[in-house]
């Protein structure tokens, strides 16, 4: 009987109102098992304004044309999901909560880079599919479909890729992983380099003043990286990348479970360049002869029972790098002047622990103690310049997360240790030192959860060369209306610099360093000191049925002191001063993300710089940095099939304004350059074919315009001459380039 | 160095403090609701309660795990807090008038139980 009513339930109002109305129940599995209606929930087609919202016992009923093909289902806290309607049939569509397992799910829209609505603090998360954007390779490279973070070329010789954040250089940001301090001291120009992409879980980047459970150090910003955990990692994971300029990159990953506790993985990484390249004819290497080895043991405990979580690193680095002339053998021609040669070779060892444990009956209590170890061994030399430091470090941070009153006031209270002794010899120079810093930090989040919240931090740190002294830093999200986030953020950094580590494309040139100031404690030089300041408002709103959302940004960072590294007093010297007068980097970003059409995301940004420096000379632009920068990144995939295969097309654009060049007006008419160079525009692309979730292959190119520098080595024909400098570099050097590559996954 | 220790015995004092405070009690009771906005309202009409210093709803169990300060509220008076924001205890019904006020999505009572 019950079947018969159900059934002219059904049918009446399909005979109804089949030609002009569908009908249909949005249901979710309750706890017992049964299913039931989802009163409430949003349902609507597709790139339309017709929708409606399904009754109290999950019913609904929208108007029907031909040409309507997909319906939305959306509800808080369940997956929004895009069903195909073909006829005007009843739809009855199981809701699945948000981080449940797939279902009758027809097509899930996931968000690649995530900007949170709900954060005090200004985070962009950028998600493993965003990863997938960029081919490969490591750290450097992954921000190349991300306009918060502008990718510079640092120097000629070593071609490594610097990043920049609100128009200040990485030493300016704190780049942890997995909130552990790790590209700094000795590994500022290069460690970016050291974390291969495949490793990366996800990234997030937070502008302005950052969190001071993490140091004092940053200025810019923060980036944290979390790499892949044992625990949900694929059992066998592999990718294989090779370009047309001769660069052979494997990664291997190896998972097991131990023990119900014990979790491992195995991450293998080795990258290969041995071919010679000089397509520019100045006799130079236009990219480095490269090697790299990179190994890393994770071991992870998880005990959910009794509230412990570990993680143990073990990790091995060696990276050799060669450049130069063509025909520059280091074993004849090291440290002479026949010819002109370079070696960059780094051996680096990590071992990172980290411990939580979370009290079972009072969930908003627990502590976590971190500890790092890492010892990083560079030994290089450019041309006649030899550059050789070893840099110790020890961090260690222990901290308490706990509650005033509610869950509404929460904080975070510890203590951290850090010692770094670095050994560093610049020709026959010992610029050797030791740091110690010891330190609490007290940490207030208040939320009211609704539109307001609050992280307010301080921190206190007795450091035996920076002096003892105070961080304080705040962030405020308020949410006025729907979609809609004010931030703010203010807070101040401190930081010793590191001259040469963070300038080492300095050497590639024949340029006399001198250091102006001599009572400082750090190479002579004073700490640097800024306090950046910022704003950002992110709406959120719907065009033409499609989600979209704009950011305005404005970040100002303002330097109290700083290590000035001037190239503009004269071709043939680098000057280290502490700053007098004024240095700041103002920055405007507008950002609109826009869904086009189903799969078709569409990004445009544009970037403002005022980055100026009182320099000896006058208060000038710092050299290499565009006022304007455009940006657009286009990323469209197919939709998905039964296999889980699929095709992922990405498509990226940057244009750059003039940049100022330093100062060649004194050198002979053949070395000198223009007061700004060209603008010009860069354009990335890539093609995935995913034939299941086991494996895909990728092609794709970079700069495919073929847009390249004129004259990158000024001087190149004299390299051990007055005017040789390798360091002046705006834009590519070796045009464009092509690769491929497939990656294999298996559970 | 005393400077340093000082700082360890301050930072160590305010964890003790925040763990000295012990008499809390815990409670798991039933509150009826449908979705993750009645969870919001929920947990946040009990954690804006004097006393309250955890609440976790959950969603499929209908049940609302709570750590508060004995001293300062009971559970009597957390059910109230329910009641007073359109959500049903077994003890205490919400009024129309608050029932009423709840968003349409979240109208428990309408829903066929099975």
């Amino acid at each position: 009987m019950k079947i018969i009513l159900k059934i002219l339930f059904i049918l009446i109002p399909i005979a109804m109102y089949s030609q002009t109305e569908i009908k249909g129940m949005a249901m979710i599995k309750n706890s017992q098992g049964n299913t039931e209606g989802l009163p409430g929930a949003t349902v609507y087609w597709l790139g339309t304004d017709i929708g409606t919202t399904t009754n109290d016992k999950g019913w609904f009923t929208l108007t029907y044309k031909p040409e309507y093909k997909k319906l939305v289902f959306s509800f808080v806290g369940y997956r929004t999901d895009t069903v195909t309607v073909n006829e005007p049939k009843e739809i009855h569509h199981f809701m699945v909560e948000d981080g449940g397992l797939d279902e009758v799910v027809v097509e899930v829209e996931e968000q690649k880079t995530a900007v949170s609505y709900l954060q005090s603090a200004n985070i962009v998360t950028i998600n493993e599919g965003e990863l997938l954007k960029a081919a490969c390779c490591n750290l450097s490279e992954s921000f190349e479909t991300n306009p918060s973070i502008d990718v510079n070329f640092s120097d000629a010789l070593t071609g490594t890729k610097q990043i920049r954040m609100l128009g200040l250089t990485s030493p300016y940001i704190l780049i942890a992983q997995e909130n552990i301090p790790t590209v700094r001291g000795a590994s500022q120009a290069f460690g970016l380099t050291f974390t291969p992409g495949t490793w990366i879980e996800s990234i997030q980047i937070t502008k302005g003043a950052g969190s001071v459970v993490n140091g004092y150090e940053s200025i810019a910003g923060q980036i944290n990286t979390e790499l892949r955990k044992p625990l949900n990692d694929d059992k066998l994971f592999i990718n294989a990348y090779g370009s047309l300029d001769g660069r052979l990159e494997l990664n291997t990953h190896l998972s097991r479970k131990v023990s119900d506790r014990w979790n491992t993985s195995l991450f293998l990484h080795g990258n290969l360049r041995e071919k010679e390249i000089d397509r520019n004819d100045d006799n130079f290497l236009d990219i480095p002869l490269a090697k790299q080895i990179n190994v890393m043991n994770r071991w992870q405990y998880t005990d959910a029972v009794n509230g412990y979580v570990s993680i143990i690193d073990f990790r091995y680095l060696k990276d050799d790098k060669q450049t130069g002339e063509m025909d520059f053998d280091p074993n004849i021609h090291k440290l002479t002047t026949q010819k002109y040669g370079s070696e960059i070779n780094t051996e680096r060892v990590d071992i990172a622990t980290k411990i939580g444990y979370v009290f079972p009956d009072a969930p908003y209590n627990s502590i976590g103690f971190q500890m790092a170890y890492s010892g990083h061994e560079q030994d290089s030399y450019f041309g006649l310049n030899q550059y050789n430091i070893n840099h110790k470090s020890l961090y260690s941070n222990l901290r308490l997360n706990s509650i005033l009153g509610s869950t509404l006031h929460k904080f975070k209270t510890g203590i951290s240790f850090t010692h770094d002794s670095y050994n560093e010899f610049v020709n026959t120079t010992d610029f050797g030192r030791t740091e110690n810093s010891f330190g609490g930090f007290f940490e207030y989040n208040y939320d009211n959860l609704d539109d307001f919240s609050l992280i307010a931090g301080l921190r206190l740190d007795f450091h035996n060369l920076l002096g003892t002294f105070i961080t304080p830093r705040l962030h405020m999200r308020y949410a006025p209306w729907d979609k809609g986030v004010l931030r703010a953020s203010v807070g101040r950094g401190k930081r010793s610099a590191n001259i040469f580590a963070e300038n080492q494309q300095l050497f590639g040139s024949s340029r006399t360093i001198g250091i102006l100031n001599t009572d400082g404690k750090i190479y002579g030089l004073n700490p640097e000191i800024a306090w950046n300041y910022g704003f950002s408002f992110l709406q959120g709103f719907n065009l033409f049925g499609k989600k979209a959302d704009i950011t305005i940004d404005y970040y100002s960072t303002l330097f109290q002191n700083k290590a000035v590294v001037d190239v503009d007093e004269s071709p043939q010297q680098v000057l280290f001063y502490n700053l007098d007068g004024n240095s700041h980097a103002n920055n405007l970003q507008v950002q609109l993300n826009y869904e086009l059409a189903n799969r078709l995301e569409l990004r445009l940004a544009y970037k403002n710089y005022d980055v100026k420096t009182d320099y000896l000379k006058s208060n000038l632009e710092n050299p290499l940095q565009s006022e304007h920068i455009f940006f657009a990144n286009l990323g469209y995939e197919t939709r998905q099939n039964a296999k889980g295969g699929k095709w992922r097309f990405d498509y990226t654009f940057n244009w750059l304004g003039k940049q100022r060049l330093p100062f060649t007006a004194s050198n002979p008419t053949q070395y000198q350059l223009a007061e700004y160079s060209p603008s010009y525009s860069l354009m990335n692309a890539q093609i995935a074919k995913v034939f299941s979730k086991s494996f895909e292959i990728y092609v794709g190119g970079e700069n495919l315009a073929n847009y390249k520098q004129e004259n990158p080595i000024l001087a190149s024909d004299n390299p051990f001459g007055a005017y040789f400098d390798s360091s002046i570099v705006y834009a590519p050097i070796n045009g464009s380039m092509y690769y491929a590559g497939l990656r294999y996954t298996l559970n | 160095m005393k400077k340093i220790i000082l700082v360890i015995i301050a930072f160590a004092a305010i964890s003790f403090t925040a763990e000295a405070q012990s008499k809390t009690s815990k409670a798991t009771f039933e509150v009826d609701g449908v979705c993750k906005m009645c969870k919001d309202r929920i947990e946040k009409a009990a954690l804006t309660t004097k006393g309250v210093k955890f609440a976790s709803w959950n969603i499929e169990k209908k049940e609302l795990y709570c750590i508060f300060n004995n001293k300062k509220t009971s559970l009597m008076k957390l059910k109230q807090v329910m009641a007073d924001a359109g959500h049903d205890t077994k003890e205490i019904k919400a009024t129309d008038e608050a029932y009423g006020a709840i968003d349409e999505c979240c109208k428990y009572r309408t829903l066929e139980t099975h």
